[in-house]
């Protein structure tokens, strides 16, 4: 018994350090910004999904009590991973590109962060200093 | 046996905190950044879990947690303040 968990626990760490390790990678491999989003919030949020549940079987099996803090904070990544995506993503997109620069997405609609509420947005939609307003952000 | 794979996660984890510091250093636009800070984030708290697990203690989970929380917080609240400017609008 306490083998099996010892071998669970081992490829569990192990898994969960080579995923980590390539999704660190790819924030440095990867081409561009866009691309290189999708590393870090998958691959590297598995890992740390893996090695936390091999602290979690770690405690269950060999620990005092088993306890579900590390289910809670895997959780927790796995839910808020995206949301950071999200906001580094239309950050980008408000960094690098304006509306007219995107490609069409159908009739009747537009992308949703350059909407009517992206108004405020500071470099979507100037005319005069929009070049400069990129240039100091980038 | 278990050892062995830890030091192998650690070793993991720590290359990937150096290729984090690597875009943060050299990173060819801001969100470019806010995404290592992120990643960086992430890995520390594995780097947190191992080190429980090595010393067999459960005194780490709430800084896992906090770790976690705050991570989160200031990434969305950069991104939102490169977005507008403004975190709360």
């Amino acid at each position: 018994m306490s083998m099996i968990a010892e071998i669970l626990i081992s490829a569990l760490l192990v898994i969960g350090g080579l995923f980590g390790v390539i999704g660190s990678y790819g924030l440095v491999k990867l081409p561009d910004q866009m691309t290189r989003l999708h590393a870090p919030t998958k691959a590297a949020t598995l890992g740390v999904g893996g090695v936390l549940l091999a602290s979690l079987a770690w405690f269950a099996f060999f620990g005092e009590h088993p306890s579900w803090h590390e289910l809670l904070i895997t959780l927790f990544l796995f839910v808020t991973a995206p949301i950071t995506g999200l906001m580094i993503a239309k950050s980008h997109m408000h960094l690098s590109w304006r509306a007219d620069e995107l490609p069409d997405c159908g009739e009747d609609q537009n992308w949703a962060t350059y909407g009517a509420s992206a108004e405020r947005s500071l470099v979507g939609n100037g005319t005069e200093n929009d070049s400069t307003d990129r240039d100091m952000r980038e | 046996m278990i050892e062995y794979a830890l030091y192998f996660a650690f070793c993991c984890f720590g290359l990937g905190l150096l290729f984090c510091l690597y875009r943060i250093l050299f990173a060819p636009g801001v969100s470019d950044r806010i995404l290592a800070l992120d990643t960086m984030t992430v890995n520390m708290i594995a780097v947190i879990a191992l080190f429980g697990i090595l010393h067999d203690t459960t005194m780490y989970f709430e800084i896992m947690m906090l770790l976690a929380m705050v991570g989160f917080v200031s990434t969305v609240a950069y991104a939102k303040f490169i977005l507008r400017g403004d975190v709360i609008e």
